[in-house]
């Protein structure tokens, strides 16, 4: 049973949710921040930089770049010298990023970057989805995503403390929806300085860039050793499934908060359906689930915290007895007619014993509002599929057919 | 050689790390053409070229990848790139 949530209400202020993130993030005192503008994700390195101004980032170094790119670039090197390094960036910025993603997990650098979920040109959308961010699922980053503005603000120490274990050492994405968490203002608890001290013992890596004793990092590997690179990386991920658990459990500990670990699960006991999301949206699917509940339909939701190492034995311990699984995507893979985490949870339970069907909706592109009435015909279809199987294997929830 | 995760490594590891296995051709000296005008040991870009006590030349082979830039400056030809044959 996951420990329940206790949040100090006494502690609670109603902040913007970039402010919240920029807060969390002095709180894991950062010796070298990167910064590039992007919206919606602005907000986060403004509040970094009023902070840096106002002296309240110690021992810190603030960088202001030309593109998301050197953004990126910067940290490697920082990383590699011994800093606890952090960005944030959102959409195009982070697909400009895509090749040093790759450089950065190679070279098991633990940054820790805050994305800003966004929808990617073209068309311009400034406007949520989760394309950015699913696009970049085979980069090597650990990938989280928040349901709510204290959960981003939490992952972010989370974030440092599972990235910067010796036995992980990969960087980490935690994922926010853009605008619906960035720019909205909550309560939440800021991240507290005194626990995050206790929380997050200080960055100290075994190897780093350094003149008295020379290393080279990510050096050329032949086909001799590639592969065995790829391995290591893989072997880490592997590792990351009980860090992230164990963390969220730490976290619990100190702070008295917690999301679920790798997922999370609301009234999935005796579900039937069982929907499966990532991100804000999960707010939206509990507000329905008590309502259908109030009518006796057996629905419960597992959320998704974790993407990248994707928990396949958490998701088939929740699902195993349930009659249908939803998956709601706000990704699409073009040419497969599916969102990722449709696909990827089809693909754990292929070879498995559990024989449930799976049933996904791509929902939510370019910031169009997810309502409540469609997810709760989404759960309507669940039910037919229960009684006469699949039809429809996966499909656009929302689309406006007078459009086309 | 054990691999350090990240790819991290010391300077210096090509001493364990024997790049000659790169090679497709092989550069062999014609000791009767040499003038011992020591371009060869000069332009190497690997350092695979080492002086003998008699003043002539050879291929260190543990490094020389065989990129024939030695052959193709000797300006008395005296350097035949071989096809290696393993």
């Amino acid at each position: 049973m996951a420990p329940e949530n206790k949040l100090d209400k006494s502690k609670m202020v109603v902040v913007e949710g970039s402010y919240a993130v920029a807060h969390a993030v002095k709180t894991c005192r950062p010796n070298v921040i990167s910064a590039y503008p992007i919206t919606p994700q602005t907000h986060i390195v403004e509040d970094l930089s009023q902070f840096m101004a106002d002296g309240e980032i110690p021992n810190c170094e603030y960088i202001n770049v030309e593109s998301e790119f050197s953004a990126l670039s910067a940290l490697v090197g920082s990383s590699a010298a011994g800093a606890r390094c952090y960005s944030a960036t959102t959409s195009q910025g982070l697909e400009l990023m895509h090749e040093v993603l790759f450089n950065v997990s190679g070279m098991r650098l633990p940054v820790v970057m805050t994305i800003v979920n966004r929808a990617v040109s073209a068309p311009i959308s400034i406007w949520n989805d989760q394309q950015d961010s699913i696009s970049q699922r085979d980069t090597g980053w650990i990938q989280l995503y928040a349901e709510n503005i204290q959960e981003i603000s939490d992952m972010t120490a989370q974030a440092y403390k599972i990235s910067e274990d010796k036995d992980i050492l990969m960087p980490a994405m935690t994922c926010m929806d853009g605008f619906i968490l960035s720019h909205v203002y909550e309560p939440v608890v800021l991240l507290e300085q005194d626990l995050t001290d206790e929380f997050l013992p200080a960055y100290e890596p075994e190897r780093i860039l350094d003149p008295k004793n020379p290393l080279s990092f990510g050096a050329f590997a032949d086909p001799n050793y590639y592969a065995e690179f790829r391995y290591l990386q893989e072997q880490a991920m592997q590792k990351a499934l009980k860090k992230i658990e164990d963390v969220a459990n730490e976290f619990y500990d100190i702070y008295g908060r917690y999301y679920g670990g790798l997922i999370d699960e609301y009234r999935t006991d005796d579900a039937d359906i069982i929907i499966m999301a990532m991100g804000s949206i999960v707010g939206t699917i509990k507000d329905l689930i008590d309502k259908l509940r109030d009518r006796n339909v057996k629905v419960g939701l597992l959320k998704v915290r974790a993407f990248r190492p994707f928990p396949a034995e958490a998701i088939k311990e929740v699902i195993k007895d349930s009659k249908v699984i939803v998956t709601l995507d706000k990704n699409i893979s073009l040419g497969l007619n599916e969102g990722a985490l449709c696909t990827e949870t089809k693909s754990v339970l292929y070879n498995s014993d559990i024989r449930v069907p799976v049933i996904g909706y791509m929902i939510g592109h370019g910031g169009r509002d997810i309502k409540v009435d469609t997810i709760e015909k989404i759960v309507d279809d669940a039910e037919e599929v229960i009684k006469t199987g699949i039809r429809i294997e996966s499909q656009f929830a929302d689309l406006k057919e007078e459009l086309l | 050689m054990k691999i350090l995760p990240g790819g991290a490594c010391e300077a210096g590891t090509t001493r364990v790390n024997k790049t000659g296995g790169w090679r497709t051709f092989k550069p062999v000296y014609d000791y009767d053409k040499c003038i011992k005008c020591k371009l060869c040991e000069l332009l190497c870009p690997d350092m695979a070229v080492n002086p003998r006590d008699d003043g002539y030349f050879e291929f260190d082979y543990d490094y020389c990848k065989g990129c024939g830039i030695c052959a193709n400056e000797c300006p008395k030809s005296a350097i035949e790139m071989v096809l290696e044959e393993k």
